[in-house]
């Protein structure tokens, strides 16, 4: 985890500048002030490590990470969730796919910090106990895979396109799911599988 | 974890006023959406700024209302928020067309409009929407408030009139008159950037605008007169591929994207006959 240096400052110079600041750290959730209030800005988050908590399916966890990690990195390394997988980190195939508040987005592309105060659910959340959700045991019914790398992607984005729309058509399905790739093309499985998990609800 | 991003430090305002007051006193301070495109200079190491502020939370600027007969939408509206409002279906359908062809549905339900609009890449998808429609920018400082027409708001590529510590907070969208057509060219249908993107507008006084065709979105006057004034579809096609100055790049080369716009115009004017 080295620090580059881009624009010639040093990660230490950069410290030294932004460290008092971080000390007045801001660790509420939600906001509260509404506009017209003149109070002097709060401070800011980082660089340095800042606890704060995020809420994973259904559980409260209390992480430190800084504040340039992503939501992806922390459901990885501090909460040991790997069901969201990290391909591209760029936000281009889908492999990271989670929920928050109910909507599919790209854990890589998200800062950690501005999931808080929300409702994070990741591919392993979905089952009860032994019991698969409908939208996994649809997949393994299907076949809705090869590798399997991409298909907790694909699972977090059926899943949330089913609770939106939960009879979907054929054109539907490809729409709710284009921003997942499968480099092993397993598409029409994984449209099937997609499309029976809607009939099994 | 990427090391591109060592040193990021983030701002938490609790509502706008702040958010604004930390821009002047804490600058230079980057606001950040949906982090879509940051997120992308970000890994990638081209970023310089460090210090960021975050208005993920800031609900109050994700408003979609009606303003008059017209509209006016929060910066922070995803592109999800645009697709599923009412509103921006019936007043601006053009938009929610956009809406549903950016990226996929992850990139939908974090990209906002505001960042689409600030970021000002030529090819950004909701831009030609928001030039037909004749929209105004509207920048909030510390110290006050500005509207700035949105084909005023461009300077040329990636610039804007924007002042570093002004906030886009708004799109307002005068009534459109008319029908609204949008089509968006690229390699495939999700996922990727525009070659050629269109949204026009049909009516007495015709409005076309297109990205991906020059450095910032454009309107071409030239062409919507000929339109307006009765010349053939031919003609008008005619005066488009000279009035536009589109380049080759990674994407496309500059004859295919002449060439297409002219269909498009066509297929504009045949669709919306
Ligand atoms: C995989 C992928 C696919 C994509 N596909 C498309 C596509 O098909 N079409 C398309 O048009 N775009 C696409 N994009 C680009 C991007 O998603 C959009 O431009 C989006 O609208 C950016 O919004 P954001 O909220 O994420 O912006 P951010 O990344 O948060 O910000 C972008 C820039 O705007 C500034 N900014 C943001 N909000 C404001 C504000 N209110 N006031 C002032 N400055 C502000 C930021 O400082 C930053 O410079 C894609 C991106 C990715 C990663
Ligand atoms: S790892 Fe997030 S989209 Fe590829
Ligand atoms: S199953 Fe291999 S990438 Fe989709």
């Amino acid at each position: 985890m080295s620090a580059s240096k881009p624009d010639g400052l040093s990660r230490r110079d950069f410290l030294g500048v932004t460290g008092a600041l971080a000390g007045a750290g801001l660790l509420a959730g939600k906001s509260t002030a509404g506009d017209g209030d003149n109070r002097p800005a709060a401070g800011g988050l980082g660089p340095d490590p800042v606890k704060f908590g995020l809420r994973v399916n259904g559980k409260d966890h209390e992480v430190a990470a800084e504040p340039r990690a992503t939501l992806l990195d922390v459901l990885r390394d501090s909460l040991d969730l790997t069901g969201a997988k990290k391909a591209c980190d760029r936000g281009e195939c889908g492999a990271c796919t989670v929920l928050v508040d109910g909507k599919a987005v790209y854990a890589c592309m998200m800062l950690a910090l501005q999931a808080r105060g929300r409702e994070i659910r990741t591919v392993e959340g979905l089952a009860k106990g032994e019991d698969l959700h409908a939208v996994q045991a649809a997949f393994i019914e299907h076949d809705g895979y090869q590798c399997g790398f991409c298909t907790p992607g694909q699972v977090m984005a059926t899943v949330a396109l089913l609770e939106k729309t939960p009879s979907p058509s054929g054109d539907q399905i490809r729409a709710g799911l284009c921003g997942n790739l499968c480099r092993c093309a397993a598409y029409n499985r994984i449209f099937d599988a997609a499309a029976a998990a809607s009939k099994a609800k | 974890m990427r090391s591109a991003v060592a040193g990021l430090e983030l701002l938490e305002p609790r509502s706008v006023n702040e958010a604004l007051r930390m821009m002047r006193d804490r600058g230079p301070a980057t606001p950040l959406a949906g982090a879509t495109d940051l997120y992308v200079h970000l890994n990638s190491g081209t970023l310089k700024p460090r210090r960021f502020v975050n208005r993920w939370a800031l609900d109050e600027l994700r408003r979609i209302a009606s303003k008059r007969d017209g509209l006016s939408i929060g910066a922070l509206a995803t592109f999800t928020d645009c697709l599923r409002s009412p509103l921006v279906r019936r007043r601006l359908p053009m938009l929610a067309a956009a809406a549903r062809e950016v990226g996929g549905v992850q990139i939908q339900n974090r990209g906002t409009l505001g960042g689409n609009v600030a970021n000002a890449s030529p090819a950004g998808d909701a831009l030609p929407v928001l030039a037909a429609a004749e929209a105004l920018v509207v920048l909030r400082s510390t110290e006050g408030e500005r509207r700035v027409p949105f084909s005023a708001f461009y300077t040329g590529y990636r610039s804007t009139v924007m002042r570093a510590d002004e906030l886009i907070v708004a799109l307002e969208i005068p009534p459109v008159a008319g029908k609204q057509w949008f089509r968006k060219v690229g390699t495939r249908l999700a996922q990727a950037i525009s070659k050629v993107v269109i949204a026009a507008v049909r009516d007495a006084r015709p409005r076309i605008a297109l990205g991906s065709v020059g450095p910032t979105v454009v309107r071409v006057p030239r062409t919507e007169e000929a339109l307006a004034s009765g010349a053939s579809i031919e003609q008008a096609r005619r005066i488009l591929e000279a009035e536009i100055k589109p380049i080759d790049d990674i994407r496309s080369t500059a004859a295919y994207r002449r060439r297409v716009a002219g269909n498009l115009l066509a297929c504009f004017w045949k669709e919306t006959s």
